[in-house]
């Protein structure tokens, strides 16, 4: 009992000590750049234990009250405020645990890398880790824009880290951008929030009154500035560029966990800081999330680039957990608190869901590409026989991210599509219209997302390897394998235990809607608002599933002819075919892309019909980026381009525009 | 009546002040314009001395010995050297011509007195009447750096500048704090020096002292 009270007290200290042991780590790793031994066996090791202790922080952290510390650094007058709540505990586990497994295969992925690079990553990684750490501590906005900034310069660093390749710096610095501009926005949504006090804290902002005007632009300025890191259309135009060109693990944190971050922010501004809420926030959020979701799914059916497909379909789950977001914001407003906390429920585990699964994939492609070098699906293929590991734990994060069942990427999409479906009439006629089909484009989006991983998987992993090198391709070693298995191991873990998972987050929940998830059934038996609606039993599914199976199994080998026959995969019966026979990534698409054409830029390259060497080449482009980044940057450069003919070079045309100045400011001053 | 006799003689060391500026402006000779600027600073130095001793603001003395060492002794000193070594005391022709400039001035003298108007009526300085006067000189110094292309003039141009800031404060407030006047001399001193050597390395780049050819480092 005396161990839970004095826990109590110093969960924040606990908290804070794991994000100083992470910035400890990243100087060693500065320190340590000799020793390449020590890094690779050492600094990464030792931060993945950090990453569990984070995690473990915040399992307590959920359940035991908000506490609070002020923090002596920072400027004078203006030291660092943290806080420890349920909202910050939850996103401190999935940091952490994500963290852990990705950790833990980075351990194993910067193995081959040179010291000198690879003391520097260890840096920025960990900068990187403790800048999102911080950033849900922070209990007042100049600490949160300091960490936010620490987390976006660190990630921009670990982007460039291949810096020699000028498409990679190209991408990095479009990364950058981006992330500024939400910077900037972000300020200013903490500027509006103070109400003209400057008060910074969070404290101080959650008891302030503003008016319904200024809460809407607080809160279309943080929709803005989060949106802008968490990737939501039409900014998310640097999440396909900075994924590929990030070595994986960092990848997968940027994709798993920084783009929470932004969710977080978000649930932060509007259920914390933010003392109303406005229904049209929530529609308009909606149809954002769903936009995004469709536009992201629709673009990862037709990359043909594993990282980059990746990206589009991270794109695609930020904008199914915007949606739900939005959904709930609507519920709120209606005052119908139990479906506000059911899809708040969903959104949640949704996030968390996704730091499993699409880190797992993340780190999977790292392995492929460490073993062939290769990141184009159109030269892979058939690498089940070659690397069964990364296949088969690869294969469990693809079922995830289906949404198929018993896994977890089911249980939230589940829970979010009930959500939608329960809906019992909202008092606007015009909501109770769109919700259907709100709710059928979250369908879309998860059974295009199915498609785009069948194409993945099947692509890397199945058929004949399309090059002759990939036979040669190495297994991913043994650290890889462990952060791959316990990146599973969760995604399986969060599937078939939904009931106690979300008991787990009721605390949050509870925070932010004032109302937990009524669960109806029991330890077995997932059933939201009432059982005799809509129940999921995952380990009774597992069980069937299996029963099935091992039947089939029996069936098939005993029973119905019981002979072991080998044959060329996919061959359907044709006699003469070659690996290139085979469906390609552009292939699989190619439905896709005729049906939504109208999105994209398609750009192709057919071969003449007697060339001796044909050569095909096609590229599906996003039209945004022509139709509203183009005349931005244009637009600026013109500008940029204007006021350049200011500067003449002669020194008294420089004194003049001071002399006119100076004049120009005296009259005025007069007045 | 003693403070009388030194508000007319304040009086009418602002009015020099002033028509050394147009002076300055109208001034071809580089060594000339050197001449002219110790001047300025001897009648400021002056000035000041008188201020201090009819108010009995004694740290004003040290302002006033201050700018004579500075102003009316070094730096003086310093340029007719640079102009020997550098041989460069021609007539040199101003950008705009030199009526031109004169019009201009006199515009500016009007708008810096009816600026100051209402600034001295705040004022309860006994010089506050040459407020206008030491904002005329600085804006009138402006001018002159507008209107020369060579390097030197144009340094001395700043130096008036701040002779003019100098006057302006001790007109309105009886003078800065030392502590900031000491600095702000300070200043100024490094100026010179860092403004001295850029000269001889404009000199050494580009065969002239014109400033005109520092159009070149534009960036294309």
């Amino acid at each position: 009992m005396s161990v839970l009270a004095d826990l109590d007290a110093h969960i924040l200290d606990l908290a804070w000590a794991g994000v100083l042991y992470w910035l400890a780590l990243g100087f060693s790793a500065l320190l340590l750049q000799r020793w390449r031994g020590a890094l690779v066996h050492l600094v990464f090791p030792l931060s993945a234990l950090g990453g569990l202790f984070i995690a473990a922080v915040g399992v307590a952290g959920l359940v035991l009250p908000a506490s609070a510390m002020v923090l002596p650094i920072g400027l004078p007058d203006l030291p660092f405020h943290l806080r420890l709540d349920a909202l910050s505990a939850f996103f401190l586990v999935l940091l952490g645990s994500a963290a852990f497994g990705i950790t833990v295969y980075a351990a194993g992925y910067f193995h081959s890398m040179k010291a000198g690079p690879l003391a520097l990553v260890g840096l920025w990684y960990h900068l990187f880790l403790a800048g999102m750490a911080t950033v849900m501590l922070a209990d007042d906005a100049y600490a949160f824009m300091v960490a936010w900034e620490v987390m976006a310069l660190s990630s921009y660093f670990l982007v460039t880290t291949d810096h020699d390749v000028p498409e990679i710096r190209r991408a990095g610095f479009l990364y950058l951008l981006v992330a500024h501009v939400g910077a900037v926005s972000l300020l200013l949504t903490f500027g509006v929030l103070q109400g003209g006090h400057g008060a910074y804290t969070f404290d101080y902002m959650r008891h302030s009154e503003i008016t319904p005007f200024w809460a809407s632009a607080a809160y279309l300025l943080a929709l803005f500035g989060f949106g802008a890191k968490a990737g939501l259309v039409p900014l998310h135009v640097w999440l396909p560029e900075a994924h590929p060109a990030a070595p994986s693990p960092v990848s997968a944190l940027m994709s798993g966990v920084m783009l929470k971050t932004a969710v977080y922010g978000l649930l932060r501004v509007t259920f914390d800081l933010l003392d109303l809420r406005i229904g049209w926030w929530g529609t308009l959020t909606l149809a954002l999330g769903l936009v995004t979701a469709l536009y992201g799914v629709i673009f990862a059916a037709v990359q043909s680039d594993m990282k980059r497909l990746l990206a589009w379909s991270s794109i695609e789950n930020i904008g199914i957990l915007i949606a739900a977001f939005g959904l709930t914001l609507i519920f709120y407003t209606e005052g119908k608190g139990a479906l506000a906390a059911l899809s708040l429920t969903a959104m949640l585990y949704h996030a968390i869901n996704h730091a499993f699964f699409k880190s797992l994939l993340f780190i999977g492609t790292g392995s492929v590409l460490h073993a062939t070098g290769e990141r184009r699906m159109g030269r892979l293929g058939g690498l089940i026989r070659f690397m069964p590991w990364t296949a088969w734990l690869t294969l469990i994060g693809a079922l995830a991210i289906a949404g198929l069942p018993p896994l977890n990427g089911f249980v939230s999409e589940w829970l979010l599509l009930q959500a939608f479906l329960l809906t019992p009439g909202l008092t606007q006629p015009y909501l109770n219209m769109v919700i259907p089909v709100a709710a059928a484009s979250v369908a879309l989006a998860a059974a295009l997302a199915a498609y785009v991983m069948v194409k993945y998987f099947g692509v890397i992993f199945l058929g004949r390897p399309r090059d002759p090198a990939l036979e040669h391709a190495r297994e991913a070693n043994w650290p890889e394998r462990l952060g791959m298995l316990w990146l599973a191991a969760g995604c399986v873990a969060l599937g078939l235990f939904p009931a106690q998972v979300i008991a787990w987050i009721a605390p949050v929940v509870r925070q932010l809607t004032g109302q937990a998830l009524a669960n109806d059934g029991n330890w077995l038996l997932l059933a939201p608002l009432a059982a005799e609606r809509a129940s999921y039993a995952p380990l009774i599914f597992l069980a069937v599933v299996l029963v099935v199976l091992l039947f089939t199994f029996i069936w098939v080998r005993r029973v119905y002819h019981g002979r072991v026959r080998h044959a060329d995969p996919w061959d359907c019966g044709y006699p003469e075919q070659n690996a290139r026979t085979q469906d390609s990534a552009e292939g699989f698409g190619q439905p896709i892309r005729h049906i939504f054409v109208s999105f994209m830029r398609v750009e192709r390259e057919t071969p003449d019909p007697f060339d001796r060497h044909p050569h095909y080449r096609g590229d599906s482009r996003d039209k945004l980026w022509l139709l509203l980044y183009k005349p931005i940057a244009d637009l600026v450069g013109w500008l940029s381009a204007q006021a350049g003919r200011l500067q003449h070079g002669r020194i008294q045309w420089y004194l003049t525009y001071s002399f006119v100045t100076l004049i120009v400011l005296l009259v005025f001053v007069s007045r | 009546m003693a403070l009388n006799y030194h508000l007319q003689i304040v009086n009418l060391l602002a009015a020099l002040l002033l028509l050394i500026s147009f002076a300055m402006l109208s001034q071809r000779r580089v060594a000339g314009l050197v001449t002219l600027f110790a001047w300025q600073g001897a009648a400021l130095a002056l000035s000041t001395a008188i201020v201090a001793w009819s108010t009995g603001q004694h740290h004003l003395y040290y302002s006033a010995a201050l700018t004579l060492g500075l102003k009316v002794i070094a730096m003086p000193w310093y340029f007719y050297r640079l102009i020997r070594k550098l041989n460069v005391n021609r007539v040199v022709e101003p950008m705009i011509n030199i009526p031109t400039t004169m019009l201009i001035g006199i515009v500016l003298v009007i708008f810096a007195f009816n600026l100051a108007l209402p600034i001295s009526q705040m004022s309860g300085t006994v010089m506050r009447s040459t407020l206008g006067i030491a904002l005329a000189c600085v804006l009138l110094a402006l001018l002159m750096m507008i209107t020369r292309t060579k390097a030197i003039p144009q340094v001395i141009g700043f130096l008036a500048m701040e002779n003019g800031l100098f006057f302006a404060a001790t007109s309105a407030t009886y003078g800065m704090p030392l502590v900031v006047e000491l600095g702000v001399a300070l200043d100024v001193l490094v100026g010179v020096f860092v403004l001295g050597i850029f000269i001889f390395q404009i000199r050494e780049t580009f065969d002239s002292l014109d400033l005109k050819h520092m159009e070149k480092l534009k960036e294309k």
